[in-house]
């Protein structure tokens, strides 16, 4: 069982609903789940549409080829009928979408719509007849989308509950008619569809990569995020102003980016975790920002949610640009964290090492994502919140106060030195975008400037490095072929590598901790490092055949990166930079084309 | 109880007649008077002269960056709104670099105080012209006199029904200690003004210049009225008003927001025990 449904129609016709809905019936079933969404700068029109596979074995990216197709639209139509697989079915309204049910004068049906894939369900009537009026017709098609696939409406009928219990029992009764009309209609009318599919085990949890930032950042005791809107990264604010209240945090939205990162160091200094989050656009405005935290060693946590630049671009699609652009934003020389995670899962947990390295090491620490990851929902079987790391590394209350002297940039063997909250102690915290001595007060001398850059940044970027990971590695243990990417692309490349390593000796190499850029050969591992085995990576791509460097940019950033900090070079690239992320089906295809010019 | 001593900072870097001596010596009187001390209080500054005002005092401080004194001060106030929260600027600073935050400032009425030292003139980077320099005043970079309008504090303050609007002179030491403790002991944003001579760039706003056209606004004047406020702003030239112009009781935005009503958020404790509820609202 692999499927994938596509929901296409303009902006406002509720696509993101009914797809919602979908894939939490598939997460409730207990089948593996992966949605991802493509739409327009636009609140109305315009053509968009969601896409959701699943399977009784993990789905980690999309595939070319659609079986059930619900066009909303005419233009949903023309435009994703190639996409159709053999068996598959595109459903319509004839009647919305304004196309007459055609029979000609000598009764032949009209060839517009070829007829055994097409099958037309009059969700609008039925909305008005059975759920009481229009707007339940998406109820209807979702309904319908089950009865195709021999599904018990069951879960559907749940999550309606779920949903509409603020509404009231009126709301439930109408979508629940309007949800059992359109599937019991698919299951008499939908005499071509062979589909069938069955619930698995438990239910599985449903989590968009937005989210997992999101969650993330809660999870790891965030009390403050202040940001401008700006897509891919509202989500984020969304997900954490729903939780203001239940954990006590402050969510501002500022009123320009810049405003919004020194708000999060003005949080950051009185003494709570703080971060921020935009788009490449809106990092543009937070660079002066980074620098400032750099310079007063205020941990601050920065989401960077790519899209295609340069300036506007392609405000809703994604790309993987902006990786040079967090690595070297901002005036000066200190240290920073990348992290790019490559699911809603390593989002979650690297957003909270992303919390816990910002505050003891005092430097910013930037979760590098895309578009494409933010709106991916993927199914898991749950996250172990054991892992999550909670420490409180900031100097406050009777431990301040009864410190018998304090410098708030005091010289240690670290370079890290005691973040105090002002106010919980007589000792005053100073601190200063200028250089600064170690109580933060400007100086101008060399002697000290040299030992405060020492301290900043040859001091602790050991100490940082030692905490990074080295990159995952899946696949044959001794590879001929090695494809490499990092952030976003991991499930495309992950699965590639399921469907070619049947004739190939081929593994994966995937990177979610950037910078600090992994060290290849095993490091001394501080208390408390968890994780991967140790392998050097270099010895294995200098091993294989052909190594590649797959990217949804144009001029393979990261390959440039693996060059500059390991001498490393790919033999060859993939590069996509249409906007659109990679689909299982494109990817292997590049693939081969690459083993085919070997 | 503080005395003057336990404010001593470094020594000012200032050039000597500086306005900014006597509104730090003002500050300092104030500061004892109303019983403050050091560690109670945070000072946050931008770039400029004026902005290395905390180091020659003793509080806890955060010197950032050019024009961003407010949205870092607005920070602090949301993390602790137990901290008294000071915002010093220059005119560059804040009405130049740092104006759109002091819009949403005033929009927001977080209850931070700032006092801008308002030189009419870029002294730091040695006498260009700032928003508040009059029309004319020739300098280096403005060969043809300044051709923009001169940016009023007060009537923007006005405008934006700003909680707290005073104009203070670095000439009247006595009079400028009581706007400085008038706008701590208000509720809400507090935009002090404070004319003060830049004796190295600004060749026209003088000590004497200012001390010719200044004058006390009378006891009976009423500061709540928005529209007399308004016209009272708009009065700058032979004679420029001293004192509080405007003045309103919005309820800061620390006390409208609902999850500091009981507790500052610094206080609130992280309840990592509810992460499990929390994770099963994805299923």
């Amino acid at each position: 069982m692999d499927y994938s449904i596509k929901i296409g129609g303009e902006a406002g016709q509720g696509i993101q609903t009914i797809g919602d809905t979908l894939a939490r019936v598939f997460s409730r079933a207990g089948c593996h789940v992966f949605t991802h969404q493509d739409y327009e700068s636009r609140i109305r029109g315009g053509h968009n549409f969601f896409q959701i596979r699943f399977s009784d074995k993990p789905v980690l990216s999309s595939r070319e080829k659609i079986d059930i197709l619900v066009a909303l639209d005419k233009e949903s139509m023309t435009l994703h009928e190639k996409e159709l697989s053999e068996n598959g079915q595109i459903i319509y309204d004839s009647a919305t979408i304004g196309i007459l049910k055609q029979v000609q004068n000598d009764g032949a049906p009209r060839s517009e719509l070829r007829t055994p894939n097409f099958l037309d369900i009059p969700f609008g009537k039925l909305a008005v007849e059975k759920g009481g009026s229009r707007i339940t017709a998406n109820t209807v098609a979702t309904g319908a989308v089950l009865g195709m696939l021999g599904m018990d409406p069951d879960i559907l009928l749940n999550i309606i509950k779920d949903t509409f219990r603020k509404k009231g029992e009126d709301v439930i009764k109408a979508n629940t008619f309007a949800a059992m009309a359109g599937h019991d209609f698919a299951v008499k009318q939908c005499i071509k569809c062979s589909f069938s599919a069955a619930p698995q085990s438990s239910p599985k949890m449903l989590i968009a990569g937005i989210e997992a930032i999101g969650f993330g950042a809660v999870a790891s005791g965030c009390k403050f995020y202040s940001a401008y809107p700006m897509t891919p990264s509202t989500g984020i604010m969304n997900y954490i102003a729903g939780k203001e209240k239940e954990y006590g945090i402050i969510v501002e939205q500022a009123e320009d980016e810049i405003a919004a990162i020194n708000m999060a160091l003005g949080a950051s200094f009185a003494g709570v975790r703080a971060m921020t989050g935009t788009a490449g656009g809106g990092f543009a405005l937070m660079v002066e920002g980074l620098s400032l935290a750099a310079m007063t060693e205020t941990p601050v946590v920065i989401a960077l949610g790519q899209r295609p630049a340069p300036a506007t671009g392609l405000p809703t699609r994604t790309e993987q640009g902006d990786l040079n652009f967090a690595l070297y934003a901002a005036h000066g020389e200190f240290p920073r964290v990348i992290f790019a995670p490559g699911t809603p899962e390593q989002a979650f947990y690297l957003t909270n090492k992303a919390f816990d390295i910002a505050e003891k090491y005092q430097i910013p620490a930037i979760v590098l994502f895309d578009t494409y990851l933010s709106d991916s929902e993927w199914t898991f079987d749950g996250f172990d919140l054991k892992k999550i790391k909670y420490i409180d590394y900031r100097l406050r209350g009777d431990a301040f106060k009864n410190l018998p002297a304090y410098k708030r940039h005091l010289f240690t063997d670290s370079g890290v030195s005691p973040l105090g909250v002002p106010g919980d102690s007589r000792h005053l915290v100073v601190t200063d975008s200028d250089e600064h001595d170690e109580e933060g007060h400007i100086v101008e001398d060399a002697g000290t400037r040299i030992k405060m850059v020492d301290k900043r940044l040859f001091k602790k970027l050991p100490l940082i490095r030692q905490e990074i990971e080295p990159p995952l590695f899946y696949g044959n243990p001794s590879p001929e072929i090695v494809i490499a990417g990092w952030g976003s692309t991991y499930g495309a490349m992950k699965e590639a590598v399921d469907i070619l390593s049947g004739e190939r000796k081929i593994a994966m190499l995937h990177f979610s901790e950037i910078y600090p850029f992994p060290s290849p050969t095993p490091l001394h591992r501080g208390e408390g490092a968890r994780g991967r085995e140790e392998f050097d990576y270099l010895k294995m791509l200098t091993k294989a055949k052909l190594t590649i460097c797959v990217e949804n940019n144009a001029t393979g950033q990261f390959a440039k990166l693996m060059k500059t900090e390991t001498g490393y070079e790919f033999k060859a690239r993939i590069n996509k930079y249409d906007g659109r992320p990679f689909t299982l089906d494109g990817l292997s295809g590049e693939i081969n084309a690459c083993i085919g010019r070997l | 109880m503080p005395v003057l001593e336990d404010y001593k900072g470094q020594t000012p870097a200032w050039c000597p007649g500086c306005g900014n001596f006597s509104i730090l010596k003002t500050f300092k009187e104030a500061f004892v008077e109303l019983a403050l001390e050091p560690h109670q209080f945070t000072i946050v500054s931008g770039i400029g002269q004026a902005s290395k005002f905390p180091h020659y005092l003793k509080c806890n401080t955060f010197n950032g960056l050019h024009g961003r004194t407010l949205p870092v001060a607005t920070g602090i106030r949301l993390a602790n709104h137990e901290m008294l929260t000071i915002a010093v600027a220059g005119d560059g600073d804040c009405y130049g670099e740092g104006g759109n935050h002091l819009m949403h400032a005033m929009r927001r009425n977080i209850n931070v105080k700032l006092f801008v030292h308002d030189n009419q003139i870029y002294g730091l980077t040695k006498g260009q012209a700032s928003p508040t320099s009059m029309e004319g005043m020739v300098t280096k970079n403005q060969p043809f006199g300044v051709l923009s309008e001169q940016l009023n504090p007060m009537a923007l303050a006005v405008a934006f029904d700003c909680s707290f609007a005073a104009r203070g002179f670095a000439g009247d030491a006595e009079h400028l200690k009581g706007l400085i403790k008038e706008a701590m002991q208000h509720k809400g944003f507090s935009l002090v003004d404070i004319l003060q001579p830049c004796v190295s760039f600004n060749k026209i706003n003088t000590y004497e210049w200012y001390r010719q056209r200044v004058y006390h606004i009378e006891p009976e004047y009423n500061p709540e009225d928005r529209v007399e406020a308004f016209r009272r702003a708009l009065e700058w030239g032979d004679r420029i008003p001293l004192g509080i112009i405007y003045r309103n009781h919005r309820p800061p935005f620390e006390e409208r927001m609902p999850v500091i009503k009981e507790t500052p958020l610094i206080r609130q404790p992280f309840d990592i025990a509810r992460l499990e509820a929390t994770l099963k609202e994805f299923y």
